[in-house]
């Protein structure tokens, strides 16, 4: 009797957790259907509370991206954010190579300094960085947009704790046959690191998707605006829907959250390897 | 001899492997740094032919600026969002830690806001919390919780506050997984043992759970402060530092490069405020540093 009352009660606990869990849902990804439901409202009332309007329609979409040129940004924001993530993946390697596994004078030394630069500001020194790329003509270029973020702390520690897992046998025996360091790095280490690489890949990519500040001030001409830039100045400007605002949103944050779905726990890791250096 | 030389190629190998990091680190990061603290010594605008060294004037200007002390006031503010942050993210996480049927979508939901662009979520709530046609409003009137329409965004009572709700939002998923991390760090047994000796679930949370997860409090509170520090997004797309809302980075911004009130960019102006930026995150994550290891010996006491 009294085990019944027990289990009873486990389950009412368990189905209000349940319930509580889906409240939050509702919380947490809400405004994403509000956003949606506004870009696929037709003409209508666009306050009305209907989640599902009654004059649906998918005919935003395709009048913003056109209307509003957001190719444009769309390509921008795809170029900045590979070429980001693929000089960060190369060159971060190639740093953390001989910080993990070569001796030489100075290694403790430049490491400290690479890392120090996490507790730096961007907003300390982005006015000299605008002036410094102005003088070497990157600025409006999308070569000023990427380069600053080329290469990392945050990944080359990553990539270092990484190499740090990996036994040196192979290493030495390629040495032993002569191999040269540039060709155990690339055939040999490169390769290993592979699961560290593809999570920094991940939230290289998410995160130079959405940065905002560095490209707004770099750029002040239109064909070279990313995404973020884009939408913040649609939404500075007079348009005559708002549903061209929640498309174009839409539109903007498409691609990460395909990407998030797709590839969930690379999201997880990366965030619980970062955690370590705590 | 030999062992020398083979001592120098190992050296000069080590360090072409760092030549492209820390050239493009010292052209993009130590460089343009080390220039912010100069410039912050001197009257400096784009284009002016006076620019000249100042000494200390800016700090010196600084002091009785009214317009920069409010933004400084706002951003120290601002990080109440780091105990709410790091109450709710813990909490989220004890929730979502247990390994039951459909766990993996609810984490996934919660996780959703940290990899939106900030300007777009920016967007969506500014829409969310518009006074007038808002939906938040519609349905607290539509419900009898509050009468008339509250000026979320458009009053300087509430302003920061709301943007304030919208930064926690949107991290929160993302302290939650580092949560669940430490979480997975305590060993079972020592729960375990602790409810053999009678120890009741709320007892086992805060004597036995809490200070093993102290490391990763510490690093949640760390990290929020930075950024509750320089947040600026959400301030350019919900209120452009209206009604009194101005950080102390969206002051460097509009100061140094945008100028909406007009006039010329005061880049070495900024440049002493970015300098204050950085002693206040140095200050911060020291103290943060500090205290909470403080917090945790006397914890261990206990």
């Amino acid at each position: 009797m009294i085990k019944q009352g027990k289990t009873k009660l486990y389950y009412i606990m368990l189905a209000g957790k349940y319930l509580f869990l889906c409240a939050l849902v509702i919380v947490f990804i809400g405004p994403f259907f509000w956003l949606l439901s506004i870009a696929l409202r037709g003409s209508g009332n666009i306050y009305s509370l209907r989640l599902v309007p009654e004059d649906l329609t998918f005919s935003n979409f395709t009048e913003t991206w056109t209307k509003f040129n957001l190719q444009r940004p769309f390509v921008n924001s795809m170029i900045v954010a590979l070429a980001v993530v693929f000089l960060n993946i190369f060159l971060c390697s190639l740093a953390a190579y001989p910080l993990a596994r070569l001796e030489f004078p100075g290694r403790q030394f430049v490491f400290f300094l690479i890392l120090s630069t996490m507790m730096i500001p961007f907003q300390l020194y982005m006015i000299p960085l605008l002036l410094t790329c102005r003088r070497i003509g990157l600025d409006n270029s999308l070569l000023g947009i990427i380069l600053p973020s080329s290469v990392g702390a945050f990944g080359i520690y990553l990539i270092k704790q990484y190499y740090h897992s990996i036994p040196g046998d192979l290493e030495e025996a390629a040495r032993i046959d002569g191999a040269g360091e540039l060709s155990i790095w690339w055939q040999i280490m490169f390769p290993l690191t592979k699961p560290a690489l593809a999570t920094l890949a991940i939230f290289i990519f998410v995160g130079n998707w959405s940065n905002f500040l560095w490209p707004l001030i770099i750029t002040d001409r239109e064909e070279l605006y990313t995404l973020p830039v884009a939408i913040a100045k649609l939404s500075g400007a007079f348009i005559d829907k708002t549903q061209y605002l929640a498309a174009g949103s839409i539109i903007a944050i498409t691609p990460v959250i395909l990407l998030f779905l797709f590839l969930q726990r690379y999201f997880i890791s990366g965030i619980s390897l970062g955690a370590v250096k705590g | 001899m030999k062992f020398s030389q083979s001592k120098i190629r190992r050296t000069a190998i080590a360090y072409l492997f760092l030549l492209p990091t820390l050239a493009l680190l010292g052209t993009f990061l130590f460089y343009p740094m080390i220039r912010a603290f100069i410039l912050s010594l001197w009257n400096y605008t784009p284009l002016s032919p006076e620019n000249h060294f100042a000494g200390f004037a800016n700090f010196q200007r600084l002091l009785s600026d009214s317009e920069f002390w409010h933004s400084l006031k706002n951003s120290c503010l601002y990080l109440i969002v780091v105990p709410v942050i790091i109450v709710l993210s813990l909490g989220l996480s004890l929730l979502v830690e247990p390994k039951i049927p459909f766990i993996n979508f609810f984490r996934a939901a919660y996780y959703l806001p940290v990899v939106t662009m900030m300007v777009v979520v920016a967007l969506v709530w500014k829409q969310i919390f518009s006074t007038d046609y808002g939906i938040l409003n519609t349905i607290l009137i539509r419900t009898g919780l509050i009468r008339s329409n509250v000026p979320w965004l458009t009053s300087s009572r509430f302003a920061l506050f709301t943007v304030m709700t919208v930064t926690i939002w949107k991290g929160l998923g993302y302290y939650m997984v580092i949560f669940i991390a430490g979480l997975r760090s305590v060993p079972p047994q020592l729960i375990e043992a602790a409810m053999i000796d009678g120890c009741k679930p709320h007892q086992t949370f805060f004597h036995v759970k809490i200070p093993m997860l102290w490391p990763y409090i510490t690093l949640v509170a760390i990290v929020s402060s930075i950024s509750a520090l320089q947040v600026f997004e959400e301030i350019y797309m919900m209120t452009q530092g209206r009604l009194g809302t101005a950080t102390l980075v969206f002051h460097i911004y509009d100061t140094g490069i945008w100028t909406q009130q007009g006039g010329e960019q005061e880049m070495g102006y900024a440049c002493a405020m970015g300098v204050v930026l950085f002693l206040l995150i140095f200050i911060f994550t020291f103290f943060n540093v500090k205290m909470m290891g403080r917090v945790h010996k006397t914890g261990e006491g206990v």
